[in-house]
């Protein structure tokens, strides 16, 4: 979707400010937040895709206002309710009121989460047909604008790039949902700053991005 | 924290009202009463990125790179098989790719759309990455964003930046400094900054580090 989220491009948020000897975590809540979010995350319930759809249907003023953390507890509240793990009431007051939902995965214990960090979730699959593209290729990124989640920025639709990497086949971002998912052709595609940018763009500047096949069309 | 310039990372109250550390009390408590979270498992987490996992981790394979020809070619043929020999990977790095730094071309990694980036080499991402200043410029002038981390390359390095719209996860080998031959890999690790591997900034010169 055209949200907040997708910002390349963009402007007037002025300078990027790293913080020196930064810690891990500022507060013991954003610790709270990756942890109550990684957790619930190991039930099974949603995909990587619908927890980042969750967080960029905030609306652009707030999204765009609040801290990363605080994104991330606004949008996994909404994915508990969505589910119907936890009613709005349950939300609101804090206290439960009923007995727990049937989830997909069983809550992980220490040792699944251990094993859940070190394995993670391989995201390729085997490809249901050949890829279209072949590297050196052009090709042209969709105009499109989703109402759901998509993985193609803003700043490349209708833009003309060429094929210089190919991943094999990976879940298709934009119609994935837990343990479901098309397996599709992933690409680098790489674009010259002049076709994404125009008159002024740096002369020097190459912007790639990883492209899912369904995004484009040969040029 | 009151030079700090992240807006709202230090859990003050939203536009309308909300509050975060208040509301995720009281959501990991009810999570837990209900059963869907072990608190154990929230105690592996935090301490994993808290403690076990950042940028040490890619400055090793970082060091590697530079100290064995065979290592760092197979690190730029798969990154993620790479990585896994030296006990890297998993969760936010299942898909590596490792792209080098040489005098005429500069990578630079950014994610435009939400905050992917390489956990099981380079930990949690900073505040910076994740914020709307780098995301929104990377891909547009990336030399003033490099300007913002003191870093400017001459006219006429070639910049390549590295949107991660998918579950590839990308890291940058920088240049390794001059004066380092001889050098262990321990040693080389120490000089490899968590922004080099980011591409905002360079591997640091050894007369930086205290010997």
């Amino acid at each position: 979707m055209n949200g907040a989220q997708d910002l390349g491009g963009a402007m007037g948020f002025g300078r990027v400010e790293p913080e020196a000897g930064e810690p891990v975590f500022h507060a013991d809540w954003e610790s709270r937040v990756l942890a109550v979010t990684l957790a619930a995350g190991g039930l099974g319930e949603w995909n990587i895709d619908q927890g980042r759809h969750a967080r960029e249907v905030l609306h652009p003023a707030l999204y765009l206002n609040a801290s990363y953390y605080e994104i991330w507890l606004r949008a996994l509240e909404r994915l508990l309710k969505e589910t119907g793990l936890l009613d709005a009431q349950e939300l609101e007051t804090g206290r439960p009121n009923g007995p727990a939902a049937k989830t997909r995965l069983p809550p992980p214990d220490a040792e699944g989460m251990r094993r859940i960090i070190a394995k993670g979730t391989p995201f390729d699959s085997e490809p249901r047909a050949p890829a279209r593209f072949a590297i050196g290729q052009k090709v042209r990124a969709k105009e499109m604008n989703p109402t759901y989640h998509t993985r193609l920025p803003r700043y490349a639709r209708g833009k003309v790039g060429v094929v210089e990497r190919v991943h094999g086949a990976h879940i298709f971002p934009d119609t994935s949902g837990p343990g479901t998912g098309e397996p599709v052709w992933l690409y680098t595609i790489a674009f010259p700053a002049q076709e994404l940018w125009g008159e002024g763009a740096d002369p020097t500047l190459t912007v790639s991005i990883e492209g899912f096949e369904p995004y484009f069309d040969a040029a | 924290m009151a030079s700090c310039a992240c807006p709202g990372d230090h859990g003050r109250v939203a536009l309308d009202g909300y509050d975060p550390v208040a509301r995720v009390k009281a959501l990991e408590q009810l999570l837990v009463e209900k059963g869907y979270v072990d608190p154990a498992a929230l105690d592996v987490i935090v301490d994993t990125y808290a403690h076990r996992i950042g940028p040490m981790n890619g400055a090793k394979v970082v060091a590697k790179a530079w100290s064995d020809p065979a290592y760092r070619e197979r690190l730029l043929a798969d990154g993620t098989a790479a990585s896994a020999e030296l006990g890297y990977g998993g969760r936010g790095g299942e898909h590596i790719v490792a792209v080098e730094n040489t005098p005429t071309l500069h990578n630079l990694i950014v994610c435009t759309l939400c905050s992917c980036y390489p956990w099981p080499l380079l930990g949690l991402p900073p505040v910076w990455y994740k914020s709307p200043p780098y995301r929104s410029r990377a891909v547009l002038e990336p030399r003033a964003v490099l300007a913002d981390f003191g870093v400017t390359l001459p006219e006429t390095t070639r910049i390549r930046v590295w949107d991660s719209t998918a579950e590839t996860r990308y890291i940058v080998v920088p240049m390794r400094p001059a004066g380092t031959e001889g050098l262990s890999e321990e040693r080389l690790a120490t000089l490899v900054t968590r922004e080099s591997m980011i591409g905002t900034g360079l591997a640091l010169a050894p007369e930086r580090i205290a010997a």
